[in-house]
Formats: C-alpha cells, sequence, structure tokens
C-alpha cells in the first residue's frame, strides 16, 4: 500500500468516540524524508491521528502504514523507530533532565556507556547541555520542548512526529524550536509529521501541509498549490498618494485586474491575473501620479485557511 | 520500569515521612512489649513461641506490634498507589512513557512490582528491626519455627498491603485526580476499619433477625451470618491469619462451641498445621489483592492515553 519511500500511508483511517467522529476516512501519505505540517483547528483530529500512527489508540476502521508497519499489530517495532513529542510534553519534575533522558534510553534498550554519550551529545544538540543536571520542575517550557525533541531522538528513528511543537512558546523560543526541528530533519534525513494550529509559524519548514477541519483531510500539497487551489488570484499591494477616486479609475483600468480595494494611508489591494506591476506603474504614470509602494503579497496562510475552514464547515452544514 | 518506580518511591519525601512514622510507632511499640515481657519471660521458660510474644503482646495502653502494622500496612499500600496513573497523567508523561517501545501492560505492571518491592522491604525491614530489638533486650533467640511463622506472617502482611495498593492504583487509572483517588482510598480503609463492624452487625440482623425471644438457633444464624459477612473485608482476614500465625496456640478462627475443643490437649500447633487453619483466609487475601489488580490491569489496558 502507498507508493515507494511513503513513510505514513493511511486508508480510510477513522475513529470515533461513540456518536462523535474524531477522525473520518483520512487518507494520508506522507513521503520518506519530507517535513509535512498536519494544520488544523484545536479539536480536528490530529492528536488523536498521531495517536493511531503510534498503535497508542485503535483506528475503528481503515488501516494505517508507518514504515510499512501496521501499528495495530506491530506497534513496538513502530515505537522503536518512531520518536513522539507529544502535545505539551511533560518529564519527571523531580527528576533533572540527564536522568529522564536515561530512562528514556533505557526503556529503548540503550544502556551504559554508549547510552551516557549519546545523551550528552543530543543535550549538546538540543542546547541544553548546560542545564542538563538541573531539575526538570525548573524548565522553562520551550525547554522542556527541546528536551521533548532530544527524548525523541534518543532512539535514533525514522519518522519524527511532534503534536503542537510551538504552542506556549515565546516567539523565540519556536524560532529556535523550529529551527531545531529542520536542522535535525536535514542532518539525520528522517521523516517528520508535525501538527499545529498555527499555519504562519510552521508554514516556514514544512515541505508539505495538509488541513485537517472536522476529521477530514480537506486539503493538502505545498503552500503555493494549496493557494492555487483556492482558486484565488494572486494579490497585490500598491502604495499610492492622490484622489482616491482617480487612483481607483486608473487601477481598474489596468488589464488583468479583477478587484481593486482601498486601505488606509493610500495603500491599495488588488488581485490580478498575471503579474500587472509594469501596467499598474505606467497606468499611475499616466496620470501623473508616481507609486511609493508596490509589491506581491505574500500569500497570507491564515486567510487560506480560514477559507478552506470556512469551506469544510459549509459542505458540512449542506449534508 | 518497576526498577525505576521502586527508585522514585525510595527517593520521594512520601517515603521518608512514612517509613518515620512506621518506625516509631512500631519501634515504640515493641519497646514497650519487651519490657512488659521480661518480666513474664522468666516464668515462661520452655513456653512455646515467647518471643512471638514481642511481636503480638499489647502492654497497657499501646496496641501491640502487629495491631499497628495492620493499621498502617493499609496505609503503605495507599500512599504508593493513589498516583500510580493519574499522576502520569497530570504530569503529562503519560503519552511520552508509552510512546517507548514498551508494552502497555508494563506500565501498570511495573507500578505494581515497585510499590509492592518498596512496601515488602520497609515490612522486612521492620520485622528484622523489632526482631534485633527482642533479641537485644530479652536475650531470646528466636526457633527456628518462630522465625518461619515470622517469614509467614510477613508475606501475608505484604498481600495485605497489595491489596491495598492495587486498589489505589485502580483508582488511580479510574479517577483523574490524585487527591480524589486518595480520598477515596482512604474512607475505605476508614470505613473497613471503623464501621465494618457495626454494618456487618446491621446485615447480619437484616439477614438473621434475632427477635426478643429468639431461640438459640436464630442467635446462633445470626452469628454465622456475621462471622461470613465480616470475612468479605480482607482487615478481618488479615487479622485472622495473624491471630493463628503468629499464636501456636490457636487453633480456631470465628467462633466455636466449647464442646468442639472438649478434650483438645492445650498443646502448640506446628507451622504447617497453623497455615492449614487460616489457608482458607490466606486464599481469599491473595484473590482479593489479585483481583483488585486484574481491575487495575484491564480498566487500564482499555484506557484511552488521552483524557
Amino acid at each position: 500500500m502507498g507508493g515507494d519511500g511513503a513513510a505514513v500511508v493511511t486508508r480510510g483511517l477513522t475513529k470515533r468516540y461513540g456518536d462523535l467522529v474524531a477522525v473520518d476516512h483520512l487518507d494520508l501519505e506522507v513521503r520518506g524524508g519530507e517535513i509535512f505540517g498536519l494544520l488544523g483547528p484545536n479539536g480536528a483530529g490530529k492528536t488523536t491521528t498521531i495517536l493511531m500512527l503510534l498503535g497508542l489508540t485503535e483506528p475503528t476502521e481503515g488501516e494505517a502504514r508507518v514504515l510499512g508497519l501496521d501499528p495495530v499489530r506491530q506497534p513496538l517495532e513502530v515505537k522503536a523507530r518512531v520518536g513522539y513529542v507529544p502535545d505539551d510534553v511533560g518529564f519527571y519534575g523531580g527528576l533533572t533532565g540527564r536522568e529522564n533522558l536515561r530512562f528514556t534510553a533505557r526503556l529503548n534498550g540503550l544502556d551504559g556507556l554508549a547510552a551516557e554519550e549519546r545523551i550528552q551529545l543530543l543535550l549538546e544538540r538540543v542546547g541544553l547541555a548546560g542545564a542538563a543536571d538541573a531539575q526538570v520542575e525548573t524548565y522553562s517550557r520551550g525547554m522542556r520542548q527541546r528536551l521533548g525533541i532530544a527524548d525523541a531522538l534518543l532512539k535514533d528513528p525514522d519518522v519524527l512526529i511532534l503534536d503542537e511543537p510551538t504552542v506556549a512558546i515565546d516567539p523565540e523560543g519556536v524560532a529556535e524550536v523550529l529551527g531545531l526541528i529542520r536542522s535535525v530533519a536535514w542532518e539525520r534525513g528522517a521523516t517528520v509529521l508535525l501538527s499545529s494550529h498555527l499555519l504562519h509559524q510552521v508554514r516556514t519548514i514544512c515541505d508539505r501541509v495538509g488541513i485537517f477541519v472536522g476529521g477530514r483531510l480537506v486539503a493538502s500539497g505545498t503552500v503555493e498549490e494549496l493557494a492555487r487551489r483556492a482558486g484565488e488570484a494572486p494579490a497585490f499591494e500598491v502604495g499610492v498618494e492622490g484622489d482616491p477616486a482617480v487612483v481607483e479609475a486608473a487601477l481598474r483600468a489596468v488589464p488583468g485586474v479583477r478587484s481593486v480595494e482601498g486601505g488606509p494611508d493610500g495603500l491599495w489591494t488588488l488581485r490580478a491575473d498575471g503579474d500587472p506591476r509594469p501596467a499598474v506603474v505606467r497606468a499611475l504614470a499616466d496620470r501623473g501620479l508616481v507609486p511609493h509602494h508596490l509589491q506581491r503579497r505574500e500569500e497570507d496562510l491564515d486567510d487560506l485557511y480560514r477559507r478552506y475552514f470556512h469551506r469544510a464547515l459549509a459542505a458540512e452544514g449542506a449534508r | 520500569m518497576a526498577a525505576k518506580e521502586t527508585a522514585d518511591h525510595l527517593l520521594s519525601t512520601r517515603f521518608t515521612v512514612l517509613l518515620l512514622l512506621v518506625a516509631l510507632s512500631a519501634v515504640g511499640a515493641v519497646y514497650a512489649a519487651s519490657g512488659g515481657i521480661r518480666e513474664v519471660a522468666e516464668q515462661a521458660q520452655g513456653l512455646p513461641g515467647v518471643f512471638l510474644l514481642l511481636f503480638t503482646a499489647a502492654p497497657e495502653r499501646l496496641p501491640s506490634f502487629v495491631t499497628l502494622v495492620g493499621f498502617l500496612a493499609p496505609l503503605l499500600g495507599i500512599a504508593f498507589g493513589f498516583d500510580a496513573v493519574n499522576g502520569e497523567r497530570a504530569g503529562r508523561t503519560l503519552p511520552r512513557l508509552v510512546a517507548q517501545p514498551i508494552r502497555r501492560d508494563d506500565v501498570i505492571n511495573g507500578k505494581f512490582a515497585g510499590g509492592l518491592a518498596v512496601i515488602a522491604s520497609v515490612l522486612a525491614a521492620l520485622t528484622l528491626l523489632v526482631a534485633g530489638l527482642g533479641i537485644v533486650r530479652l536475650g531470646i533467640v528466636p526457633s527456628a519455627e518462630e522465625v518461619a511463622r515470622l517469614l509467614a506472617w510477613l508475606v501475608v502482611t505484604v498481600a495485605y498491603a497489595g491489596f491495598w495498593l492495587a486498589l489505589a492504583t485502580a483508582l488511580s487509572v479510574v479517577l483523574r485526580r490524585a487527591a480524589t483517588s486518595a480520598l477515596v482510598a482512604i474512607a475505605a480503609w476508614l470505613c473497613l476499619t471503623l464501621f465494618a463492624g457495626f454494618l456487618v452487625g446491621l446485615a447480619a440482623d437484616a439477614i438473621a433477625p434475632v427477635p426478643a425471644d429468639a431461640t438459640p438457633e436464630q442467635q446462633l444464624a445470626n452469628l454465622r451470618a456475621q462471622v461470613w459477612l465480616g470475612r468479605l473485608s480482607p482487615r478481618v482476614l488479615y487479622d485472622e491469619a495473624t491471630l493463628v500465625l503468629l499464636n501456636p496456640q490457636a487453633r480456631v478462627v470465628g467462633f466455636f462451641f466449647d464442646q468442639q475443643l472438649d478434650q483438645a490437649i492445650p498443646s502448640p500447633l506446628p507451622l504447617d498445621q497453623s497455615l492449614l487453619v487460616v489457608w482458607p483466609q490466606l486464599v481469599g487475601l491473595v484473590a482479593l489483592c489479585v483481583l483488585c489488580f486484574a481491575a487495575a490491569y484491564v480498566l487500564f489496558m482499555r484506557q484511552e492515553i488521552r483524557a
């Protein structure tokens, strides 16, 4: 099942809790070596999906393959090769970071000097070597998150699954954690599956994303693909001083422009097919106006996300 | 897993406090008991099981060592079990733990084995301490028979504490908050310790009423009902087992008629006969313990990892 090199494949994966459908016939494919972002609002079924992939909860229907293994029948093999950092990862507060890792190492069959060396290496890698012998109780959330990553890397995983790795960390911490995930994935060639409800934070490191609403995957692909599929023409920002009526008329006259919206401080937003920027400059110059700002807007992912979200909800209502 | 749990318990504040509590009360009791025994011991030379008196004799106004242990063993069980699973949940370590390549039952088995190992070593250390103190204060060396009886009693005590540990562990699986499960476990303990006799009396009266002009048969039926209902409680089972194991003279538990002991020669029983007398109690105790642990096990295995 699944294509060659697919690290994670699910077919019709479904989980019901009584009447509540947490995950609804999910077909997901994460290729080997990529960073895949599972995006969706809280309660969309992301964590349930992850738990099913790890064999920690049984699917009601459908099946999953992780590295070609069935998590329901071979949970130990799957768990030996998949590193998992849960949502808001916890450690034994009374033990130091190093002791916590030592315990995990023993559960993974690592012992003695080899384990100690590996623990030291990983602690340095995640930047916790200085705090390694302090009790975890004293750690900040960002530190715990990094310790969680070290913890998941102890078993030298082929797949790394992170559930909400950036929640409740300050912006600097987020950048650190994301940078760490990206470099670790690159160093090891490991496949990374991460879930988040904060798109703008994870878009920078994800090769592909899947948008997950109400237990279903409503779209997946690269960020650009998703934007295109959402059927929205690219947006451009134009900053120009002058009579709004004149400016609006000039912009509307540009070929290919589909919509024009005014904003504060003479900042206009227009949507157009193709790249209208040279034509915009010419049209404005013809009327004696000089643009001081002209830029293609980065695809606003939150917009995109909201749009997918609303569409999914509308489909839900229509059923 | 079990090794880590054991180490955790040994390093915790909880352990230190409990150990101090148990050790102080136990040593106090024995010190007093040995003082009382000294005078008796001189006349009682040759009496079998003098050494065991050290554990069972209750000096004035103080409970005996075995009474204390019977009282505190449940406390030990509860203390080491009440937050076994919900503590992991509260610390958010459970998902990380079960994501390691270990079987899920390793977690609950480890919790139970670790707790039981700690309890067993505490009780064994206490018994040795008391025995040592007794040897020094009394100058009596226990016979092999007495040592064997003490060992048997120790095993029973560990099983009794194991019942409470399993009960507390099961509660920690069901109840989300450690404080709630501790309270429920302690409530159950108090209930069995303080109110059980009272409740059993009421229930027995309901089953076999004793009118004012009761016939001996009716009174007997009421008494029987009381004994059998009482034996539903692990505490009663434990008390009966302790009584017989540490007292070679005891040959029956519960009530009996004089004619049953008519012409019996008041001689001490060998250990195997004592064991035979309380065998049902021992089996019942172990069964209760296993039942409770099985409940904890099944509940944990079926529970969702997520809250």
